[in-house]
């Protein structure tokens, strides 16, 4: 009997990377809990955090301080129980229960009508009103501050309606691509561009340190494949599965949310395969200098998860911080996708607008993947 | 007793044998804290502002260096052309134009009243209501002095004035960093705590060594325990390091309340966040698994504790999740005692939701705890 002639041919490199790739997917797909997470998170984040967070401050408690309680002071409270910030919890507070009502927390302003309010405005020609925030959250003080004066304002012209001020300079405001002002609009880009770079890196991170920790990277460098390969098989998996978080995401942020998608859907992809691109170098490249896992975690959570929600630029405006933290923020890449979802899905700019932004990305993703691959150790030890 | 000991003694020593890790604890969150409070600043300002002004009198001139001269605004572009600031305005170089009118000037006198078009981009709505906010009370404000320039006699024909005045209490110079400092050492304690602490038994689980404890006589609360105390004193000493570190020598911050309130309830906050790191790690098998887990815990306890977005803001069953979540207590209780001296009247409530949350995690830690596979 004849034996088949078995042809002594090798493999070419192509074929050993998609061997590779495979072996790399059947890793991610044994841990169905892991799996689990992997597509659970970003669409529950999303969902969450889409409906849950903004920036406007609303049914804020406050106290009124009414000395007067007359015609002018109690349409100035009527107003603002009206008002969709405010909430008024307690009215004719003394102005020593203030101080108590601010040290059990929850009342954020109290306001402050004194005697004659009314009296004194129209013989007067002006009154006086006190506003007192707690200031121990300076945002929210001064922002409450804000809407309150605005508020009183108003009911000053409307109580002296019949007058017609000479001379009146009006303005017509036009609140342009978020006439609603929703909050989605600044959050649901935002939240994306945190969760998939935070989620590529987390992945990543851990992938050939795991295989340096159970001893398996010897076997896989000992073997005759080219050692920039068994790093960039890594990342194949965790791309196309970020990919498909993406498509979830967006499908869930159009249909529940109402996010529009104004640009072209092309663009929205280019720039977000380059995040995840320069994510998933990122990673390794953490995966890379790290000798346990535990270490590439704290790396990758502990110094990225604060830095990332803060410099990405939907939390607070990048333009307001001291100069030298401007210049940090720059090598945030969620900065950049941040910047590219927004022009893109809301007012609908094309690759014209964007090109700068993406050329960014890339060459973060680039830079990245190429200190990886020259870091790469082939001897253990 | 001299189990838990030999345990604990067992676990120290692991811990201070990573120094890398040990290190990383200790520097990562310091950094943070002195950096990260200097980028958290929400004041609305050094808005960006095209004026495209077809008027060019001497009305609209003054009105530009008013608004420059406000603080608030820069002056990004000033001409002619509505399309072409629009441009600057979709590059997100400038977030408002303001229009103004040909015969702007003219048509005041000669109608006695005239309109200004205002666009803002609203993607940022707060910064857009803010924004436009103040462009309007400086345009009020210039009306008002045309008018006094005008109409010399203040006749009865003008509104009345309602001025206002704004006091600013435990923190009149509307410092960010007094109020961002002890919020963020808050969340770098809790992501020191439920980080260490989660991947700690599974990492136990994946080398193997958990088996040997199993077959062994200690008892399953001896084991937890033991595991916990170490992180328990870690996240003290890095919160001290934080308070009187960064917060007292970086930022000047001297708590107004009592220590030992702070400290009191910082102990008893650790042992439920512990607890959740506890949780995370009987239900995983791998390091991998753990880590997702706490990646996912984290995200939500920051986002949704209230330091950075208001929690009265949010729609009711996202309230809800705020309640359950342990840092929205702990962020509260800093801020109160910290910056407003509140007694522990005050936040008897923190103290009892916070004892509670400890028993539940760890009970429940406790229970799902399997010394056999």
């Amino acid at each position: 009997m004849n034996l088949p002639v078995v042809p002594n041919v090798k493999p070419t490199e192509m074929q050993l990377f998609i061997a590779f790739v495979i072996k790399e997917f059947r890793h991610v797909f044994r841990d169905p809990k892991t799996l689990l997470l992997l597509f659970g998170m970003p669409i529950a984040q999303i969902l969450l955090f889409g409906f849950a967070l903004t920036n406007e401050i609303k049914n804020s408690e406050i106290v009124v301080c009414d000395y007067a309680n007359d015609e002018a002071s109690r349409k100035i409270i009527e107003r603002l129980n009206a008002s969709t910030n405010f909430e008024i919890k307690k009215a004719n507070l003394t102005h020593d229960e203030i101080e108590s009502a601010f040290k059990k927390g929850g009342v954020k302003l109290a306001i402050v009508f004194p005697a004659n309010f009314y009296n004194d405005l129209v013989h007067l020609q002006s009154a006086q009103i006190q506003i007192i925030t707690d200031a121990s959250d300076p945002n929210t003080a001064n922002t409450l501050a804000n809407y309150a004066e605005n508020i009183i304002m108003a009911s000053r012209l409307e109580l002296f309606k019949g007058v017609q001020p000479p001379l009146q300079i009006q303005t017509q405001v036009r609140m342009l691509y978020n006439p609603e002002l929703k909050g989605v609009y600044n959050f649901v880009p935002g939240v994306m561009a945190l969760v998939l770079l935070l989620v590529c890196v987390l992945m990543t991170s851990v992938s050939i340190v795991r295989e340096k920790e159970t001893g398996t990277m010897e076997v896989l460098l000992v073997s005759p494949f080219n050692p920039i390969m068994v790093v960039l098989s890594k990342a194949v998996p965790y791309f196309l599965l970020s990919i498909i978080n993406l498509t979830a995401i967006l499908v869930l942020s159009t249909a529940v949310m109402d996010m529009p998608i104004n640009g072209s859907i092309g663009l929205l992809y280019l720039a977000s395969a380059l995040l995840i691109l320069t994510a998933l170098a990122l990673g390794l490249l953490i995966s890379n200098v790290t000798d346990s896992q535990q270490t590439a975690m704290l790396l990758s959570l502990m110094g990225m998860l604060l830095p990332a929600i803060m410099f990405t630029g939907f939390m607070f405006p990048i333009e307001n911080m001291p100069l030298p933290l401007q210049i940090v923020s720059n090598i945030v890449p969620s900065k950049w996708y941040y910047i590219v979802v927004k022009s893109v899905m809301i007012k609908g700019i094309g690759i014209a607008g964007v090109w700068k932004e993406l050329l960014i990305l890339a060459g973060m993703a680039a830079v990245l993947l190429t200190i990886t691959i020259r870091n790469f150790k082939i001897r253990l030890a | 007793m001299s189990i838990l000991v030999h345990l604990l003694k067992k676990e120290f020593r692991q811990i201070f044998r990573n120094t890398t890790i040990l290190r990383l604890i200790i520097a990562m969150p310091i950094v943070q804290l002195v950096v990260l409070p200097l980028a958290a600043d929400y004041e609305i300002k050094n808005i960006n502002i095209s004026v495209v002004d077809h008027d060019r009198s001497a009305y609209s001139r003054e009105l530009v260096s008013k608004i420059q001269a406000s603080g608030y605004f820069k002056l990004n572009d000033y001409g002619n052309s509505f399309d072409k600031s629009f441009n600057e305005f979709q590059k997100d170089r400038s977030d408002l134009i303001l229009e103004i009118p040909l015969h702007f000037e003219k048509t005041l006198h000669r109608e006695n009243t005239a309109s200004l078009l205002i666009a803002v981009n609203a993607i940022n709505g707060t910064k857009a209501a803010v924004g436009s906010a103040y462009l309007s009370r400086i345009i009020a404000d210039y009306n008002a002095n045309i008018r006094s320039n005008w109409v010399p006699e203040p006749s009865m024909s003008t509104v009345p004035a309602i001025e206002t005045t704004t006091l600013h209490w435990f923190n009149p110079m509307l410092n960010y960093p007094v109020f961002m400092v002890p919020g963020i050492l808050v969340l770098l304690v809790t992501m020191v705590g439920v980080y260490m602490c989660s991947l700690n038994i599974v990492k136990e689980k994946e080398v193997g060594t958990i088996e040997q404890i199993n077959v062994s006589p200690v008892k399953k609360s001896q084991f937890l325990l033991a595991k916990l105390i170490p992180f328990w004193v870690i996240g003290i000493v890095v919160f001290t390091l934080g308070l009187f570190g960064v917060a007292r020598l970086v930022y000047g911050i001297v708590s107004v309340g009592s220590l030992l309130l702070l400290y009191s309830y910082l102990g008893i906050y650790l042992v439920a966040l512990l607890g959740v790191g506890l949780l995370i790690s009987t239900y995983s098998n791998t390091q991998q698994q753990a880590m997702s887990l706490a990646f996912f815990s984290m995200m939500i306890f920051i986002l949704m504790s209230g330091l950075f977005t208001s929690i009265d803001s949010m729609p009711e069953w996202a309230q809800w999740v705020a309640k359950i979540n342990p840092v929205t207590y702990f962020i509260d209780v800093v801020r109160l005692v910290v910056l407003k001296g509140s007694g522990f009247s005050d936040i008897v409530p923190h103290f009892v939701i916070t004892l509670l949350m400890a028993g539940l995690f760890n009970g429940w830690a406790l229970l799902n705890y399997r010394k056999t596979n």
